[in-house]
């Protein structure tokens, strides 16, 4: 185990590897996300309160998730990089946070569209999950912030890993704040005690693109990593002789 | 004589070069570690991580044989640090920047007299320390030396800003905190002359 | 030389003497001190200027517009927290002590408490009367601020730690700082509205005290780990 691990973590094993899990992640996420769409937006029946409207959600609730997601696995992966001096963990929070600044400014958009026709403004204050997303992209832009003003890479990991893992500790205490604050948005949709709440032919789409996403994200983090970690190890021997085989055998 | 401090493959890299790499030294109680080289060979750099200020990227440096990472602490009270900047207050009295390291670290300011004597400062008690010339700031920090009871001196070109006399005298303090069993590493671009068993490092 | 026996200062005694420094300090150059001070009574000052004198609306917004003031206040003084001791080779001394790096970290957040936090709670009566804030509400304030005060030296203490030396570290500072204040400012704000309406307060300041206990606990550890880093 810890070998398969300690295998895993050499930035040359790593590349060769994460080249043949990519195209799989690649077509698995098309796939469900074709199906998630299709389904979601063709064959779903109409919300009885919301309309056509709720369709929305197939894009908000799965970035939204995401970008709680990719904070997990960048405070993860940070964490073991400032513990176990892994550089592959730190190349891997390096390259998550960009992303989980996406899907956060995606989950906001959405947010602020769907929100559009169900509140008549574009922008809720008293909706605590919107918020708590605005936030979340705050802690992005900070993360992202530090790392640049930072020029000596190893010292960006490691100071950048103990803002995200302070950032870890945080985000339960702001979404807890933040739901207190307010109440005004609709209960979670999915667990909900005694069965999920919304019929099966909404919900299936919705998984689906929810697993869609998660594999578009781990193939973006993957195809991210290689190039941080080429960027990283640009002086070693491995990657001069990948980029020019020619030169290295003159 | 008992190894004292020890340095295993030591190597640094600062940003894309490589400042030193499979370094060794073992130092004795008694012994001077001359570590020389030109400007920007690493140096301070060498010093510090010695301190555990700075991570070395492979090797450790170990104390009495244990290694420094896994006993910090009776490490760190062996150690006084003495830097480029002098590491004092500004708005602060000699005295009172002086009574903070007795917080910091086991050190007393019971011959305090003596030693602002013989350090040539004793006239300089009440001013806050930004109004005393560079050299004398120098002096201040080699106070801090003097009321510790750390076995080990890191001095990083502990020369600057120092006359004639005082240069003699940093000499003569090494010397003698050498006599006591002390060891000294010290960083100087240049060369010394001292009457102690010296061991040399020479970076490029 | 008694080399075998090192008589390492107490843990107690370590605290206390970087405390003292850094009052010294502050009472040496009182300005660092009172310019925060300004800022939150120039700041709530504004407010009224920006929305008009009108009664009604100034009880309403006070709370938030204090707290906001406060939180602003509070991280105008972060900065130089760490920089002084970078910037003087002090840092150094401080990591290469014998005493628990977090331990220092501690003393000199409650110094900055104590400079910066405590001024202002003592002040915050003054203005919130400005705002026609009531007695009642006016001890409810003040006790969300020395709760909310405190976490924030103790969390601010984190981010001045991640940003000492750097370049734009200031404004880095805050955007590191504010997302994570997020809570105190939500519980500290809010639970003053509530005893404004003459709603229950408990939950609000237990909340408040429970973070400060967090940040107390886990705070200077996370703060000495970035100093570390950033004093390489």
């Amino acid at each position: 185990m810890w070998k398969f691990l300690h295998k895993l973590a050499s930035p040359p094993h790593f590349y060769d590897l994460s080249a043949k899990i990519i195209p799989w992640f690649s077509v698995g996420a098309l796939a469900f996300i074709a199906y998630g769409t299709i389904a979601g937006l063709f064959f779903a029946p109409a919300d009885y309160q919301q309309g056509d409207a709720f369709r929305i959600i197939y894009v908000h609730v799965p970035a939204a998730y995401l970008s709680m997601l990719a904070y997990t696995a960048m405070a993860v992966s940070a964490g073991i990089g400032l513990i176990w001096r892994m550089k592959l963990a730190h190349a891997v929070a390096a390259a998550a946070a960009p992303l989980g600044a996406w899907f956060t400014f995606l989950a906001l958009a959405t947010g602020s569209i769907w929100g559009r026709p169900m509140w008549g403004t574009w922008w809720e204050w008293g909706d605590p999950r919107l918020t708590s997303e605005l936030i979340m992209l705050f802690l992005y832009f900070g993360y992202m912030a530090l790392r640049g003003a930072i020029d000596d890479t190893a010292k960006a990991d490691r100071a950048s890993a103990v803002l995200a893992l302070v950032g870890a500790v945080n985000i339960p205490i702001i979404h807890f704040s933040v739901e207190w604050w307010s109440s005004l948005h609709q209960g979670p949709t999915l667990v909900r005690e005694g069965g999920p709440a919304i019929v099966p032919a909404m919900m299936y789409p919705l998984l689906a693109m929810i697993i869609g996403f998660s594999l578009l994200f781990a193939a973006l983090l993957l195809a991210r990593v290689r190039s941080e970690v080429l960027y990283r190890e640009r002086r070693t021997h491995w990657v001069r002789k990948l980029l020019m085989p020619s030169e290295e055998s003159t | 004589m008992a190894e004292l401090l020890s340095g295993t493959d030591l190597s640094l890299l600062r940003g894309e070069r490589c400042l030193f790499e499979g370094l060794n030294f073992a130092l004795s109680a008694g012994e001077l570690l001359l570590v020389q080289g030109p400007n920007g060979s690493g140096k301070t750099c060498l010093l510090r991580s010695i301190a555990g200020l700075t991570g070395l990227e492979t090797g450790y440096i170990s104390w009495q044989g244990v290694p420094t990472e896994r006993d910090r602490q009776s490490f760190s009270a062996e150690v006084v640090w003495m830097a480029h900047r002098v590491g004092f207050k500004g708005d602060l009295t000699l005295i009172e920047n002086l009574r903070f390291e007795t917080g910091l670290r086991s050190a007393t300011l019971g011959g305090i007299d003596e030693i602002l004597a013989r350090l040539g400062i004793s006239r300089l008690t009440e001013l806050p320390l930004r109004c005393l010339s560079a050299g004398q700031q120098r002096r201040v920090a080699l106070a801090r030396m003097l009321i510790s009871d750390a076995r080990l001196w890191l001095m990083d070109e502990p020369f600057t800003n120092l006359d004639a006399a005082g240069q003699t005298l940093v000499v003569d303090l090494i010397s003698e905190h050498l006599a006591k069993d002390g060891a000294c590493v010290m960083a100087a671009h240049r060369e010394l002359e001292i009457s102690v068993p010296v061991q040399r490092i020479q970076l490029q | 030389m008694n080399s075998d026996e090192a008589k390492i200062p107490g843990l107690w005694h370590g605290l206390r003497s970087i405390v003292r420094r850094d009052l010294l300090l502050a009472w040496k150059r009182p300005g660092d001190m009172l310019n925060p001070l300004f800022f939150f009574a120039m700041v709530s000052a504004l407010f009224p200027l920006a929305v008009g004198p009108s009664a009604e609306q100034l009880a309403i917004s006070g709370p938030g517009v204090l707290w906001v003031a406060a939180l602003l206040a509070a991280l105008l003084s972060l900065n130089s927290l760490f920089l002084n001791d970078y910037e003087d080779g002090s840092l150094d001394q401080i990591i290469l002590s014998p005493q628990p790096l977090p331990l220092l970290a501690l003393g000199k957040s409650v110094s900055h408490w104590l400079v910066s936090g405590l001024p202002l709670v003592i002040v915050s009566p003054l203005v919130a009367m400005t705002f026609r804030m009531p007695v009642e509400t006016v001890g409810v304030l003040m006790v969300t601020l020395v709760f909310g005060t405190i976490s924030l030296s103790l969390l601010g203490s984190i981010g001045a730690a991640l940003t000492v030396g750097l370049n734009r570290g200031n404004a880095l500072l805050s955007l590191l700082i504010l997302p994570l204040a997020m809570p105190v400012l939500i519980f500290g704000a809010r639970t003053v509205s509530l005893a404004a309406a003459d709603d229950a307060v408990a939950a609000g300041i237990y909340f408040l005290a429970a973070y400060c206990m967090l940040a107390i606990t886990f705070a200077p550890f996370a703060a000495a780990a970035a100093l570390k880093i950033s004093n390489e």
